[in-house]
């Protein structure tokens, strides 16, 4: 019935297995050598403080500076993280401490839902519905001119695209908390929200703080929605209202030219490495917020 | 409780109902919006036919090359994955259950590979293509969306493959079992529905993503034929219908917006539903 007897299947089955974790465990040194190989060029020419400093982005006259967009990236990215954080915390906060079993049960397949929602489709619903809303209402009740491609526009799409991802491991964690600290609360006269606010919140600060650092990673290398509601333009912004550009929007969008001008493909592979650079440095420290959670 | 602390109390609630109805609001509006929008432009001729000349310009045709591409790649990416992640799923939790070590620094390994952005594994994959020569091409975009979805299909499947009791294991070794066999026979079984959910999110994501297909990937206005040419995806295809100035154009973005939500909402429908039909298969303890 077989064609190799029980040994050589044994044997057969745990070098594919071996194979296939070693490939696995050596995927992240592959990515981060592959684009440093291929941004060496660039790194070559020009010093690592000049790229990520310098203001001006010129790739046909050999100037490459990140700087623009290394901002226009922090600035979403902060911008969506200061919606997310607040409305995350209280709802799950609200989900686990004050609702009945069965709301959960409703919250999770709508979490899931807005996890599954490809990021294309969330970049369509930001033109037809925020980038609108800000040009023609946002933008004029509070005085400010904007084309609505803006800064905010690609902070709000963003936002609630991290949402299911930072919900799910903030829900986690507060159920995590054994019973017992909040009884202990209560029993001594605390009220529910003093409970919350000095036992719950506190106890679980680390992970929260992780659960909001991961979503900041995630938020840090979005690409499509962003590209699509953030206007892509080459210069520092000086509101939440003014267009801007941000790392993996530039990516994207120059795929197609980057192997006419020299150097540009070098460039953008080092984009990609700043990118790769910051998503493995804020997972990592975010993980020894999440093993300090789990030691106490 | 002093009066202080009475509003205190009303007021955190109050913000605590307000931003969980917000979210339930948001995927509400979403939902809406893309049904309201793609219902009205879809029509029998987008699913059934490749875009005829001057699609892009408003003249007549359809997006069956992108469905079928995206189905095509998403499909071999999964199976892929699934050929390199069940075994490392199954080898973490049978071969290495008293290493606890090592296995807490795979997993780590993988959470990291996880947070990675889509965008990188495309330019990774682009540089990879050049590397070897390689056109932009249906097995290009399998192979970068493989590396894409492994950690994320490797994770699910490990959450379920560490909840199977220690004495079904002990119970299959004093019955003379090997260990590869406990993992593809006792495991694989116990944990089913586990892995068809597992399966079915990467598929998900897969067939969602657009960044790392955008260098690798290309686009066609033909059908799929061979994995050596380049193939048409559904996000791309939103993608590039939008950016057109003409209004029916932009029109069938939407309508090929709703085709993807309902292909994975559908997606992830089955993956519920055939979750609980094979969990009667699993032993309980």
């Amino acid at each position: 019935m077989y064609l190799l007897n029980r040994a050589q299947r044994h044997t057969v089955n745990t070098t594919w297995m071996i194979i296939s974790l070693l490939l696995v465990a050596f995927l992240p040194f592959l990515l981060f050598i592959g684009l440093y190989l291929k941004s060496v060029l660039l790194l070559h020419d020009y010093s690592l403080g000049d790229l990520i400093f310098s203001k001006i982005w010129k790739p046909s006259a050999g100037k490459f500076g990140f700087y623009p967009f290394i901002v226009g990236s922090i600035w979403v990215t902060v911008v969506a993280m200061m919606i997310t954080a607040p409305v995350c915390l209280l709802t799950a906060i609200y989900v686990t401490q004050y609702t009945k079993k069965f709301f959960l049960r409703i919250m999770h397949p709508a979490i899931d839902i807005l996890a599954g929602i490809p990021s294309v489709v969330y970049g369509l619903w930001g033109i037809l519905v925020i980038v609108p809303f800000i040009s023609r209402y946002l933008g004029p009740w509070l005085g400010v001119k904007t084309m609505g491609y803006s800064i905010l526009a690609a902070s709000f799409v963003l936002s609630i695209m991290i949402i299911p991802f930072v919900l799910n491991i903030l829900i986690e964690i507060f159920r995590s908390i054994p019973t017992e600290l909040k009884e202990a609360a209560l029993s001594l006269g605390a009220t529910q929200w003093q409970t919350i606010k000095h036992v719950l919140v506190k106890k679980a600060l680390p992970g929260i703080i992780a659960a909001f650092g991961f979503g900041l990673a995630r938020a840090f290398g979005e690409t499509m929605a962003v590209l699509m509601v953030v206007g892509n333009v080459v210069r520092l912004p000086k509101s939440v209202f003014d267009p801007g550009y941000t790392l993996p929007a530039l990516i994207a969008n120059n795929y197609g030219e980057m192997l006419s001008i020299p150097k540009y493909d070098s460039a953008l592979m080092f984009a990609a490495l700043l990118l790769l650079a910051v998503s493995l440095f804020f997972n990592l420290v975010m993980h020894f917020f999440i093993v300090r959670y789990n030691k106490y | 409780m002093t009066r202080a602390q009475k509003i205190e109390e009303k007021f955190f609630k109050l913000l605590m109902i307000i931003a969980t109805y917000f979210i339930l609001a948001i995927l509400a509006i979403i939902i809406y919006s893309i049904f309201e929008k793609g219902l009205k432009s879809i029509s029998w001729e987008m699913l059934t036919q490749v875009p005829h000349g001057g699609y892009y310009y408003g003249k007549g045709g359809g997006i069956l090359n992108a469905i079928l591409g995206s189905l095509s790649l998403a499909f071999g990416a999964t199976v892929l994955a699934f050929i390199i992640g069940m075994p490392v799923a199954l080898y973490l939790n049978v071969f290495l259950i008293r290493h606890k070590r090592v296995v807490s620094v795979i997993r780590f390994l993988l959470d990291l590979v996880w947070g990675i952005p889509s965008i990188v594994y495309g330019a990774f994959g682009f540089s990879l293509m050049i590397f070897f020569g390689l056109q932009t091409s249906l097995l290009a975009g399998i192979l970068t969306v493989t590396l894409f979805i492994l950690p994320i299909m490797i994770r699910s499947m490990d959450e379920i493959l560490c909840t199977v009791p220690i004495g079904l294991q002990e119970a299959a070794y004093s019955l003379g079992s090997n260990k590869s066999e406990i993992a593809f026979k006792i495991f694989t079984r116990q944990s089913f529905s586990g892995i068809i959910t597992a399966v079915l999110l990467s598929f998900g994501r897969g067939i969602g993503d657009a960044a790392a297909v955008l260098f690798t990937a290309g686009y066609t206005d033909h059908l799929p034929n061979g994995l050596l040419e380049p193939v048409a995806t559904l996000p791309l295809s939103i993608f590039f219908q939008l950016s057109s100035p003409v209004p029916e154009v932009q029109n069938r973005a939407y309508a090929s917006a709703l085709v993807l939500t309902l292909i994975i909402l559908i997606v992830s429908l089955f993956s519920r539903g055939l979750g609980k039909r094979y969990h009667k298969t699993k032993i309980n303890f």
